[in-house]
């Protein structure tokens, strides 16, 4: 991030909503389609304030109708409009995946390259507060395993922006996958750190970059989301204890930069990788598989912290129980030494 | 002159009074530890909670007619549905403070409750019930018996695939499944009209070769009505009834909710409209005591105070318990080893 840019402090949502702002002016063709939208400014205040600006045309409340309305979205953007269409909780995909599987991910491929898919599709991702099974996942895994999707993953202010601006003006379909955790919404506290400066002007994050939240020597610790927060944090605690942990933040799954883990796991030796998803068949088989393949002979240790092959429970003790805590990272990185 | 037997009314009340009871009993308790900040993660009772205060009618007019056997799906706003099935309440209140004597041992929290005793489940996804009760009222089908399913969605989940195709299963085939969509007006922040092509919910069912009946007010007696007829309709195999009943959403789409999208004038018609009131001076004109209605008000008050009490005196789960209750069968399945075919003469 440059210095010499104006910058000012932003929760996540401001910053996910000043991108937004920002490319509508700029062009007529972006409009935002979503339950709860338009006079309430988003569930998770991912719309705030953008009805009053653009009006009920293009900040559109649509009936609960995923298939239709992200499916609409779909048309629109192979008609050449840009629309961003939200999913209230990913977990409500189920309702609407034949648009998301078979038609946004797969229309461009299937002509040859000849249709393209210009659109966003939002969604409040993750746990933390026992809004139980149907609530509280990320799906992380579910949606970077089908191919031609594009697959995004704020943590700060700073990348929901910068994502964002990218995410908008990219000719492909993306997928933005915003922790309710990180928004800093009034009835949901935000944990340190989302809360960042934010350049004014708009500006651009590459999909495909991680970026290396804090430097270390002895063991490497992936994540994304919210558990950067939480690795951070515990890269705190491993210091204290003579540990020094670098923390990744992937900021995109698809593409996904092997390249700086790979460097990173080369001078560490140990690969930590922390996920808010299922345990099997997701991020963290998959970036220790890319690893493995890349850099077998540097690796030393590995240590996979996911959620547990089990439906996110609502009760407190039984949903801290399967939500990667800090605790958790500190005592896979420390195993790994 | 109201078609419900005194006794009928009396149940009614029993069961719409202990609804709101709980309702307003919950609502305390969960902001309890929310204020003055209000913070989802704080207080006695996890994650979000959506209250059906204004909603009773729908509930106890529909399922008075139906007996455990039969199948209710509900939604995510299930506790006034839940109550007038018949729902274990203590366990019910369990759940939902997520304790370990819960319905699902604190593994599924107030927007899944399942109570298999008298077939009751519930899904926080919209209209994602619908399904599972044709497939509820398929199965009654086949087996040949005279069960029925009832459905139930709100206003705006009639927009969803799930309901119309669930609509055109059931009539093709016939299947004892009655629709109750509970017509609160909002959609959340969504008014009906902004979102929704028809006024009248029921009209759905016409495209789909089946009675649809609205029920425009929130009138228990006109509720137990129709579901009378409906259910009767589908126990006699005469197929399925889709009903839609205005109701009244007097706590908000979930507790926190500012409501800051609603016109006050929608509020305030919402609290004066009150099903309850209406249903107390139906039973005076039925000729029922003052004092009997205290008492039915007073014991069904009671029963939720006490389930409330022995609810929260219950055990949070053991954390250990997480890795639970994944399958029933073992991993597996029915078998943890192949057949030896050698033994029965298998290639030499």
């Amino acid at each position: 991030m440059s210095g010499a840019e104006s910058t000012r402090e932003l929760t996540m949502s401001r910053a996910m909503v000043s991108a937004i702002a920002h490319e509508m002016r700029e062009n007529d063709d972006v409009f935002y389609m979503g339950e709860d939208v338009a006079d309430y400014g988003g569930i998770f205040d991912s719309t705030q304030g953008l009805r009053e600006e653009f009006g009920y045309d293009r900040i559109m409340d649509v009936p609960i109708s995923e298939t239709a309305y992200i499916g609409a979205a779909v048309g629109a953007a192979q008609a050449g409009m840009r629309p961003i269409a939200e999913l209230m909780f990913v977990d409500f995909f189920g309702v609407a995946m034949d648009q998301i599987y078979n038609q946004m991910a797969k229309n461009t491929y299937m002509s040859g390259g000849n249709v393209s898919v210009p659109m966003v599709l939002t969604a409040a991702v993750g746990g933390t507060y026992n809004d139980a099974a149907q609530h509280s996942q990320t799906l992380y895994g579910t949606f970077a395993h089908i191919p031609g999707l594009k697959i995004v993953v704020p943590s700060t202010a700073y990348e929901a922006k910068g994502l964002m601006h990218n995410a908008i003006r990219d000719d492909d379909p993306v997928l933005y996958m915003f922790h309710k955790r990180l928004m800093g919404i009034g009835w949901m506290p935000a944990p340190d750190g989302p809360k960042t400066p934010v350049p004014e002007t708009d500006y651009t994050i590459p999909f495909g970059r991680a970026d290396v939240k804090r430097d270390g020597e002895d063991v490497t610790i992936v994540t994304l989301g919210l558990h950067v927060h939480r690795a951070l944090e515990a890269a705190e605690t491993l210091a204290s204890d003579g540990i020094s942990a670098e923390v990744i933040d992937l900021r995109s799954l698809v593409p996904l930069d092997t390249e700086t883990i790979v460097e990173s796991v080369e001078k560490t030796g140990n690969l930590v990788v922390v996920d808010e998803d299922y345990r099997s068949y997701g991020v963290t088989g998959e970036v220790t598989a890319r690893v493995a393949e890349e850099a077998l002979d540097a690796l030393e240790r590995v240590e996979r912290v996911a959620v547990p092959d089990v439906p996110i429970p609502y009760s407190r003790p039984l949903e801290k129980e399967v939500i990667p805590g800090t605790e958790d990272i500190v005592n896979a990185a420390t195993r790994t030494q | 002159m109201p078609h419900a037997s005194e006794n009928t009314l009396t149940r009614l009340y029993e069961n719409m009074v202990t609804a709101r009871y709980y309702e307003e009993r919950l609502q305390e308790e969960y902001l309890e530890g929310k204020q003055p900040a209000f913070d989802i993660s704080a207080g006695p009772i996890p994650g979000e909670l959506h209250l059906a205060a204004g909603h009773e009618a729908a509930g106890a007019g529909v399922c008075d007619h139906l007996r455990d056997d039969d199948i209710v799906t509900a939604t995510h706003r299930p506790h006034h549905i839940a109550i007038a099935k018949g729902v274990d309440l203590k366990r019910m209140t369990a759940e939902i403070f997520g304790r370990e004597t819960g319905l699902g041992k604190g593994k599924g929290g107030h927007m899944h409750l399942f109570d298999p005793d008298v077939n009751f489940a519930c899904s926080g996804i919209i209209a994602e019930g619908c399904p599972p009760a044709v497939g509820g009222a398929l199965a009654a089908q086949k087996r040949n018996t005279d069960s029925v399913a009832v459905s139930y969605l709100g206003e705006g989940a009639i927009d969803q695939g799930a309901f119309l195709e669930s609509l055109n299963f059931a009539s093709v085939f016939d299947l004892p499944v009655v629709f109750v969509i509970e017509d609160n007006d909002w959609a959340i922040s969504m008014p009906k009209e902004r979102v929704t092509d028809v006024e009248n919910g029921a009209k759905r069912a016409d495209g789909f070769e089946m009675p649809g009946v609205r029920v425009d007010s929130d009138d228990v007696l006109d509720v137990y009505d129709a579901a009378g007829e409906a259910i009767g309709r589908a126990r006699d195999r005469n197929g399925p009834t889709v009903i839609e009943v205005q109701v009244h959403r007097r706590m908000g789409h979930f507790m926190g909710d500012p409501e800051t999208y609603r016109p006050e004038a929608d509020q305030e018609a919402a609290a004066e409209r009150d099903s309850i009131v209406r249903l107390e001076s139906d039973l005076r004109e039925a000729g029922v005591e003052d004092d009997r209605i205290d008492e039915i008000r007073d014991d069904a008050h009671s029963r939720v105070d006490e389930a409330i009490e022995w609810a929260k005196d219950q055990p949070l789960p053991e954390p250990g318990a997480a890795h639970e209750d994944l399958f029933v069968s073992p991993a597996s399945g029915v078998t943890d080893s192949e057949p030896d075919f050698e033994a029965v003469g298998g290639e030499e």
